[in-house]
């Protein structure tokens, strides 16, 4: 897969916050819909996911609980708190300012300035 | 971080620990399900799906800790299972563990008895209220020695302590109407106990209101351990009347348990007012100013707000008025305050406590060097594994955190150990009881403090010598060590990067061997300075001698009687056959129970005799005719003492060779000639005797006159009879003869050597631990190099075996295996000699005649260290020799 790119420090966290905040989601479901929504653009080893949603766990942000998967499975099912969904809103702020301002100075041309 | 919930999720997680770790395994595992699902939807069997399913969730184990890491550490399941897996490693490999427990065990076990000594000797306070106020002083000429006069007039002129009280020693015949026996006290001011502010057990204390001129308060109290084992714990004693050296006492009170007196290591029978004092010493002055041996020590408590500084500011205004009102009586040097409790032997205390300190750190770090390097081979031995270990995806933080728990379990388990021997070794220290009647009480049982070092001691040396290893670690490869198995050289990786030729192991070894070699000299030279001292010229002949203390003043004689019993008594003696010869000393003999007394004296021409005209102050002994010829004390010029010097004939006196060089210039000059004492007479000397030893056997040459007994008759004496019977006998003859002449004479019968052994004890007790601690050194380094050898000498055996094969011969073979050992073992004992040489300047100031510069002390490290070496070597040495080439090709 040579069109991936590895993820920034602490992107993953904000990939997982998107992806459960359009509904709960297992483990594998979370992976499957950062695929899907980045179009497999990022690379996430499967294992990785799992530290950091304990720690998002940990933070109160993320909530817990088992449940029945599609597949007929045991799965742990993740949902946003309300401290997750501030989190999430400020985070995705915060990351569009960024992305926004790296854009618009790498946009720059020489007759700008 | 928010603490509360970190506390219960911890808790939670120490309780349901498995319960989480499970939760943890089975949603990872269903993760790797649903990916089966999916892989096995797109046309891969079912088996082959769950492979490639685990082979994209990556690393496992890896993800699995990290995920309970990141649910808010594990810090002490890891723990635990950290332990858990160095338990196992460690039983595993018993020799390491026994080795590396037992270095410990041995330098953590001598650092805590050393530290319980200066705790209980110079740290640990008295146990009496507020005692961090409590202070005595070193006042007056600078020993601690007073007046009573003195002590009045500094106690009612200065302005900084609450109250000052003071005490001086008593020994007297301690009679309650059965088995009466010699008992040793105290005798203290009236207000003793309310300066220290204690309160009785039983009864009542006197106080200074008890007080009313001489003799005016017979009441004595009871020290707790005294009224336990004569009394038995008798609550009805209070009242009873007992007699000491013949005069009626009312005993008050006891003193509480834990109340051992004022002074740390000297436990009294009891205490008795100060002002009945002449009533047990007979010829006592209370009231002479110039008597300096009227008070041991003068204490109180510093007024609240009076600093230290001030008390001492204080102290010396009134001395300088002392001096300047009482020329003739008082002379005045600084004073100053000390902590109390030891006073006047605080100084030698504590250069004997920090000597021992230096050495016992000694002693600690080379057990740490010896456990650095256990633990670098011991790692290097591991190398697989931890390359197994990285390989499988552990941390190199995980793995060093394990390397750190096995080290502080070995440190926690060697410091159990020592602590267990060193709390052994305290108890019975603080039981014993050194000489049959004397009242020596060394409170050295261990306490908290002495736990808590121990403790501290060994967790820090864990730490030190757990991280010699980690550099290896850090920079071990897996892939290479993998590759290379088991018998690649583990200091190879140093070695072939930094084409380094001395490892750090080297370094740690040469290091201990040096610091034990230090030991070793150390304790050389002082049991060498013990053997010399016994051997050296007193001044007087021990051998043969027989030393028989008899107090008339308890057998209820008065003064003007003693001349003519005591003549009696040595007749008598000299009727005894086999007896050679016999005499007296007033008081002691020279160097028992350090008791010189020193007397000022002054140039025949000077008439003001005033402190500063002073010319002199020998120690003054009082003898009889026969004394010189029963103690061997060699008479140089002149004549001898006769029993015509009595109290009707001129003053005379013989001096020793120093005296007479000091004040006439030669011994010949000094017959004939005069000198006057402080109360004016007039003294001719009569004759000059050898020099000798008067107060202790460390001291410099010091000056002495001896005077005719019969002149200043004393009740107090020694007999010394000169006889080359067999003590045992001796004794029983001397007693019965004795008695003939008085059936209720107390005598104290007993060789002049183990008198001596008495003044001894000090330096005996010094050379006993210095030649515990060589032991200890000459130990850690046996086992240093032993490990070091072995280890080397099993690396490179298949080495050896192609050597073998290739022809080479046994020394060669030796040559390769040690040679680099004995390399070591001769530079650290050489660096150590030259390093003991230096240190043993310090043992000087404890043990007597100490000199480094002795061939026999060099020569004698020089062996001791090479028998060190061929020990820890031989076993080593067999091995590599016995390597068979053939065996060892195979086992490739």
């Amino acid at each position: 897969m040579p069109n991936q790119a590895q993820l920034l420090p602490g992107t993953l966290d904000l990939l997982i916050l998107k992806s459960v905040s359009l509904g709960p989601l297992h483990g594998y479901g979370i992976l499957l819909r950062i695929g899907q929504i980045t179009d497999s653009a990022l690379l996430v080893e499967q294992g990785a996911l799992y530290p950091a949603l304990f720690r998002l766990v940990r933070q109160g942000l993320l909530i817990a609980s088992w449940g029945v998967s599609e597949n007929n499975r045991r799965a742990k099912f993740y949902e946003l708190t309300v401290a997750g969904r501030n989190r999430f809103r400020e985070e995705t702020e915060g990351w569009n300012r960024l992305a926004n301002a790296m854009a618009a100075a790498l946009a720059a041309q020489p007759e700008e300035l | 971080m928010n603490l509360p919930l970190y506390f219960r999720s911890l808790a939670a997680k120490l309780f349901h620990g498995s319960m989480i770790a499970e939760d943890v395994e089975e949603e990872l595992r269903s993760h790797i399900q649903h990916r089966a699902d999916d892989l096995e939807r797109s046309g891969f069997d079912r088996a082959e799906a769950e492979r490639r399913a685990r082979i994209e969730f990556g690393g496992y184990v890896r993800y699995k800790e990290e995920s309970h890491e990141a649910m808010g550490g594990r810090f002490i399941e890891t723990l635990i299972q950290d332990v858990r897996f160095g338990l196992r490693v460690l039983r595993k490999s018993p020799g390491f563990t026994i080795a590396a427990i037992s270095t410990l065990a041995l330098a953590l076990g001598a650092n805590a008895v050393v530290f319980g000594v200066l705790n209980g000797l110079i740290l640990r306070p008295l146990s009496v209220p507020q005692a961090e106020s409590l202070y005595g002083s070193e006042y007056g000429d600078g020993a601690g020695w007073q007046s009573y006069p003195n002590y009045l007039d500094l106690r009612d002129r200065n302005h900084s302590f609450e109250g000052l009280a003071a005490f001086n020693f008593v020994f007297a015949g301690f009679d309650t109407g059965k088995d009466p026996s010699v008992a040793t006290g105290f005798a203290t001011t009236g207000n003793y106990f309310d300066v220290l502010r204690i309160q009785p057990f039983l009864g009542r204390f006197f106080h200074a209101s008890d007080e009313r001129g001489p003799n005016s308060a017979p009441y004595i109290v009871l020290n707790y351990a005294y009224w336990h084992s004569r009394f038995q714990d008798d609550r009805g004693v209070v009242g009873r009347v007992v007699r000491l050296d013949k005069h009626p006492f009312t005993i008050l009170g006891v003193t509480p348990p834990g109340f051992r007196g004022t002074v740390l290591f000297i436990s009294p029978d009891f205490f008795m007012p100060i002002v009945n004092q002449p009533q047990v010493s007979p010829g006592f002055d209370l009231n002479d100013r110039a008597n300096n041996g009227g008070i041991f020590e003068v204490f109180g408590h510093l007024r609240p707000g009076a600093t230290p500084l001030q008390g001492v500011a204080d102290m010396n205004m009134v001395g300088a008025y002392l001096a300047e009102t009482y020329p003739k009586e008082f002379v005045h040097k600084a004073s100053t305050l000390s902590r109390q409790g030891l006073t006047s032997f605080r100084g030698p205390a504590e250069a004997f406590v920090a000597g021992l300190m230096l050495l016992a750190g000694l002693i600690l770090l080379a057990a740490c060097a010896n456990l650095g390097s256990l633990f670098t081979a011991h790692a290097a031995d591991r190398s697989r594994e931890v390359a197994l270990r990285l390989a499988l995806g552990s941390s190199r933080s995980r793995i060093l955190r394990q390397l750190m728990t096995e080290a502080v379990l070995i440190s926690l388990a060697g410091g159990a150990v020592g602590l267990l021997g060193s709390v052994f070794l305290l108890r019975r220290l603080s039981t014993w009881q050194p000489f049959a009647g004397a009242p020596v009480h060394l409170p050295v049982t261990p306490d908290g403090k002495v736990y808590l070092v121990a403790l501290a001691l060994a967790l820090v040396s864990g730490f030190l010598f757990g991280i010699v290893p980690v550099r290896q670690v850090l920079r071990a490869n897996p892939y290479e060590i993998v590759k290379a198995g088991m018998s690649g050289s583990p200091s190879g990786i140093l070695s072939r990067k930094f084409g380094l030729r001395v490892t750090v192991r080297d370094v740690l070894l040469a290091i201990q061997i040096s610091m034990c070699a230090v030991l070793v000299t150390a304790s050389m030279v002082a049991v060498r300075g013990l053997v010399r001292s016994l051997h050296s010229n007193f001044g007087f002949e021990t051998r043969d001698t027989m030393l028989v203390g008899a107090n008339l003043a308890m057998a209820g004689y008065s003064v003007d009687k003693v001349p003519d019993m005591q003549r009696r008594m040595i007749d008598a003696l000299l009727t005894i056959p086999g007896v050679e010869q016999a005499g007296l000393v007033n008081r002691y003999p020279p160097l028992i129970y350090a008791s010189g007394r020193r007397e000022n004296v002054f140039k025949n021409e000077t008439t003001d005799l005033k402190q500063s005209n002073v010319a002199d102050a020998p120690y003054r002994y009082d003898v009889s005719p026969g004394y010189f010829e029963a103690a061997g004390t060699s008479e140089l010029a002149g004549r001898g003492l006769n029993w015509r010097d009595d109290k009707n004939a001129p003053y005379v006196a013989i001096v020793n060779r120093e005296f007479a060089e000091r004040m006439f210039g030669s011994v010949a000059n000094a017959i004939g000639r005069y000198y006057k004492m402080q109360d004016g007479k007039h003294i001719q000397i009569v004759g000059v005797v050898e020099n000798g030893k008067y107060l202790s056997v460390t001291e410099d040459q010091q000056t002495a006159m001896f005077l005719p007994s019969p002149q200043s008759p004393a009740s107090g004496a020694y007999l010394v009879v000169k006889s080359h019977r067999d003590p045992q006998e001796l004794a029983a003859a001397i007693r019965s003869k004795l008695r003939e002449l008085d059936e209720g004479l107390p005598l104290d019968i007993q060789t002049w050597n183990s008198m001596l052994a008495v003044v001894m004890f000090p330096s005996r007790v010094a050379t006993m631990a210095l030649g515990a601690l060589g032991m200890l050194g000459a130990m850690l380094s046996v086992t240093g190099i032993f490990g070091m050898a072995a280890y080397s000498v099993n690396r490179r055996l298949r080495e050896f075996g192609i050597r073998v094969a290739l022809g080479a011969q046994r020394k060669e073979v030796l040559q390769a295996a040690l040679g680099r050992a004995v390399k070591l073992l001769a530079f650290g004992s050489a660096a150590g000699l030259l390093l003991g040489v230096l240190a043993s300047r310090v043992l000087a100031f404890i043990v007597y005649q100490a000199t480094p510069r002795d061939p026999l002390v060099l020569a004698g490290v020089v062996v001791a260290m090479s028998l060190v070496g061929l020990v820890a070597t031989w076993i080593p040495a067999q091995r590599a020799l016995a390597a068979d080439p053939m065996m060892l090709l195979r086992e490739e």
